[in-house]
């Protein structure tokens, strides 16, 4: 178990370019689930390779445990990793896929069949040690790459987006087993993913990043509640932030925490799911005209405009719970609001976050 | 990974290319250098033959195209090329057609059967075509190798085309189907169009197989003036034992890389054609 | 109506339409394939000559006094030998020059034009540029070897007059014709592996030499198959490079099945002991067929 720590990493591609990953400096904890999150092209799986030893950075410096690792291989750096499609030797069993790296290592042959089953009776899969990776489910594939790479016991762990070839049903348990899988062994782990549903369900922190740079770093709580920047705060949540600007500040506040009013001043039935902290506090009243509302199930998402004000006009969504029994007729206008304090101020031109401002909002 | 580790592995890189794209291209180096230098020069044992000891010279090239019938093959091979080229065609795009869109096992077993039978080889049925050719009349005529050479181009011809169709979705002909053309309209029409590369590949094909081909046209045609290029050049090129090195040279370089440039441009597609299905 | 017509359009081409596009194609390979086929063993097994339109039926005759005869079992031996010395330098050579070809560097475009020449140019007229290479006393070979003081000037190696040095000319020749044609195939095969498959063993630990064989070369398995099995089939059937360089020669150590069958054959007007000869190459062919198929489907069911 070991810290990775980059040092004002950078990875220049083409001279003369913005470089993949600009500037980065990050340090993990140790044993944490750390994910690099953010959209296609953002640099996280650049800086994931750096890491492993698969890219020589430009400039900076990677630490593992402690020491420099630049001009190490990757062998020599003591790290696992997952590829995106799990990169199993085809024309090997599992059970040699799994003493693959043993073998590569020197391990004396005596001790592999220990470790091999140490390693699969971790993951459960003990009864397909004969098999053919083309004979496993997707799944299965997955619990066998992490097999091979625990069998090592390595100091870190790194997963580049494991879970986006295998289809919707499947992830939802895959990821549930991934995190049992964190849990039991404890080691280290950096993972990258562009969905941030996983990222929010399974990090201990996030490292957001867009453009090779890093926006924030925090917990899942600290980046949806307290976001650093209007990228950081559109990215995490869906449906994303409203962002209504006006003047030099944009203002933005979550569909969720945007409510008829009825809801707001108690005046409407409020059943459990909504919390009590909600209704508490000033609020800015804001009309919305309803354009059109899209039923979820367990949620209605109601798309619409302000009305009237000094933001007429400005595009807004907000989210209901399906327990609440206000209407929104297409067209209509309804009195919503949000509580002022869940209101958040950013720059206009940097984007990054700014005090509270008071404001007339009429 | 060392510094010095790097280097050598760098050093062992070039080194193997180098040596083995000398080997390789060397005879055409070679030829070159043969078609320009005098005979007296050549002929000497004692000189360097990597320089020009005396200045180089057109002769060469001038009895090639003058004394003896090297034209007269090179517009052989391009007639013959151009007739078969067209009965490929004609022969192997509806067959591969026709089998690209059967749908179950049949297509692809039929598939498998037409390649196969590109691998016998002329050196097993030229004996026998020897006496159909001489029945038929067409004995020592550039006519013997256009109604054999077929037998060779078409089945491999299928087998490419009949990946190229299988890549074409079915709603391309249904819509135009859907519009109006017949089933076969629709092929002619809709698929051929699109298909022009592959059919392109096919007529490289078919030419340069004509160009190589070497036993059945040394068996069916005896004539100086009814060979082509492939048999013509190593055959004719002498005058009793004797070489006509330089000419001869000149003739091997000429001939070979025009057609070697076209070949090695559609090169990456035959070698699909010949992996197809055993590469996943 | 456009429903029905939908429906109708999702199948094949009728049977009419299909069988009458795929027909002519059936009919040139039966009448120029098959039948000739047949009319080998039927020659195989009679007295036919050039010149004389009889055919009397000898039964085995041919084939007893072809496999009794020394030129025969040279032949055999030669073109076995030929085939398989051919194909071993072959794999090795091309499996090197596949790898160093494998990541682009500048220049590699015509690097690749240069290597595949001898595949690509008509293989009558890169054997013949051979014969100006190997000539008994104006080998550029033999000049070179001189110059380096290995070889005295007046006892110049008999490139093709000297048996053992013919076997391995033709061989040579072979091989410089199929290196390029190999590697060009392995190229296709090793991009096929995804990348991720040897960053994968570098992280486990693997170095380059275990990571080509024990990852990239098992993988490459159906492929490799693929490329020998032509390789042989080219080697095994060719007689233009016999032909051409040696005609067989010196006393016949070099002449192999097909080279054979086309001298008694044609040159020596014996169709009937021609088409026997020829017949040999049959069971390998039909060996290698086999091979072919059974790679073809193994890879169908990954």
């Amino acid at each position: 178990m070991a810290i990775v720590e980059t040092r004002r990493l950078t990875k220049v591609f083409k001279q003369g370019e913005l470089g993949a990953v600009n500037d980065v400096s990050l340090t993990t904890l140790e044993g944490e689930f750390l994910v690099f999150l953010g959209p296609s092209g953002s640099g996280k799986t650049t800086l994931l390779r750096m890491i492993a030893g698969l890219e020589t950075p430009t400039s900076g410096e990677i630490l593992i445990g402690g020491r420099v690792v630049n001009d190490l291989s990757p062998r020599e750096r003591r790290i696992a990793m997952v590829f995106q499609s799990y990169a199993l030797y085809p024309h090997l069993t599992v059970y040699k896929n799994i003493a693959f790296p043993l073998k590569a290592q020197g391990v004396p042959k005596a001790d592999h069949r220990k470790k091999v089953e140490w390693a699969a009776g971790l993951l459960g899969i003990g009864r397909l040690l004969d098999r053919k990776p083309r004979e496993l489910s997707g799944g299965e594939r997955q619990r066998v790459a992490l097999a091979r790479a625990i069998v090592r016991e390595p100091a870190v762990f790194l997963l580049d987006e494991p879970l986006s070839n295998l289809d919707a049903k499947l992830r939802a348990s895959a990821r549930e087993e991934l995190e049992r899988f964190h849990t039991s062994v404890g080691t280290t782990t950096i993972y990258v993913t562009h969905d941030q549903v996983e990222a929010m369900a399974m990090g201990d922190r996030i490292v957001v990043m867009n453009f090779g740079e890093v926006r924030q770093i925090g917990t899942p709580a600290e980046v949806y509640d307290d976001p650093a920047d209007t990228f950081v705060a559109t990215f995490l949540g869906s449906p994303p932030m409203n962002l209504v600007e006006r003047d030099d500040v944009v203002v933005g506040f979550r569909p969720e925490h945007f409510f008829p009013v009825a809801v707001l001043a108690g005046r409407a039935a409020v059943p459990e799911p909504i919390r009590v902290a909600d209704r508490e506090g000033p609020y800015v009243p804001l009309s919305l005209r309803v354009g059109h509302e899209e039923y979820l199930g367990a949620e209605r998402i109601v798309y619409g405009a302000i009305e009237g004000g000094a933001f007429h006009g400005r595009k807004v969504i907000s989210r209901l719970s399906s327990t609440l029994t206000v209407r929104c007729e297409p067209g209509s206008v309804q009195a919503f609001a949000v509580t002022e304090r869940h209101l958040k101020f950013y720059d206009r031109a940097s984007g990054k976050r700014t005090a509270a401002r008071p404001h007339t909002w009429q | 990974m060392s510094a010095r580790r790097k280097v050598a592995g760098k050093v062992l890189h070039v080194g193997v290319l180098v040596f083995f794209t000398t080997v390789l291209a060397f005879p055409f180096f070679w030829m070159l250098i043969a078609s320009f230098k005098q005979n007296i020069d050549l002929y000497t044992v004692e000189n360097n033959p990597f320089k020009f000891n005396l200045p180089p010279t057109f002769e060469h090239i001038r009895f090639l195209f003058t004394q003896t019938r090297f034209v007269r093959w090179l517009g052989n091979t391009a007639l013959v090329g151009a007739i078969v080229v067209a009965i490929t065609l004609a022969i192997a795009v509806p067959a591969a057609y026709a089998l690209a869109r059967l749908t179950g096992r049949w297509g692809q077993r039929l598939g498998i059967a037409i390649f196969l039978t590109y691998l016998i080889p002329p050196t097993l049925l030229f004996i026998p075509l020897s006496r159909v050719v001489a029945l038929l009349g067409l004995q020592d005529s550039i006519f013997s190798v256009v109604l054999v050479y077929p037998s060779m181009t078409i089945p491999f011809s299928i087998w490419l085309l009949m990946g190229f169709f299988k890549s074409i979705p079915k709603e391309l002909e249904d819509a135009a189907m859907v519009d109006g053309l017949t089933r076969f309209g629709a092929f002619l029409k809709m698929v051929v169009p699109i298909s022009v590369s592959g059919i392109l590949t096919v007529v490289i094909f078919s030419f340069t197989l004509v160009t190589q081909e070497f036993v059945y046209a040394l068996t069916f045609i005896s004539p100086e003036s009814n060979q082509m290029i492939g048999v013509g050049v190593p055959i004719f090129l002498v005058r009793g034992d004797v070489y006509y090195w330089g000419s001869l040279m000149a003739a091997c370089l000429i001939a070979s890389l025009p057609i070697g440039f076209i070949y090695n441009l559609f090169l990456d597609r035959f070698i699909a054609g010949f992996t197809v299905g055993s590469v996943k | 109506m456009t429903g029905d017509r939908r429906r109708a359009a999702g199948t094949a081409p009728g049977w009419v339409l299909g069988t009458a596009m795929f027909a002519p194609s059936v009919l040139y390979i039966v009448l120029l394939i098959g039948v000739p086929f047949a009319l080998a063993v039927l020659y195989a097994f009679s007295d036919a000559r050039i010149g004389s339109t009889g055919l009397h039926f000898v039964g085995v005759e041919n084939f007893r006094s072809i496999l009794q005869s020394p030129s025969f079992r040279k032949a055999l031996r030669n073109s076995i030998v030929f085939t398989l010395c051919a194909q071993l330098i072959v794999i090795v050579c091309s499996n090197i020059l596949s790898i160093a070809l494998e990541k682009p560097f500048r220049g590699r475009g015509f690097v690749r034009f240069l290597i595949l020449l001898p595949w690509v140019a008509p293989v009558s007229l890169g054997t013949i540029g051979w014969k100006w290479i190997l000539d008994s006393i104006y080998s550029v070979i033999t000049w070179v070897l001189v110059a380096l003081h290995l070889v005295k000037p007046f006892n110049a190696p008999m490139w093709l007059g000297e048996p053992h040095l013919a076997m391995a000319s033709v061989i040579l020749v072979h091989c410089w014709r199929l290196i390029p044609f190999s590697t060009v195939i392995m190229l296709a095969g090793r991009s096929a592996i995804s990348k991720e498959i040897p960053e994968a063993a570098a992280i486990d630990g693997a170095g380059f030499w275990r990571t080509t064989f024990q990852i990239n070369l098992p993988m490459m398995t159906p492929i490799l198959s693929v490329a020998v099995l032509f390789g042989i089939i080219f080697t095994f059937t060719d007689m233009t490079v016999v032909y051409i360089l040696t005609a067989g020669g010196p006393f016949d150590s070099t002449q192999t099945l097909p080279s054979l069958a086309f001298a008694t054959g044609i040159a020596g007007s014996d169709l009937a002991a021609g088409a026997a000869i020829s017949l040999f190459l049959v069971p390998v062919l039909v060996l290698v067929a086999y091979l072919m198929l059974r790679v073809a489907h193994r890879a169908e069911v990954v």
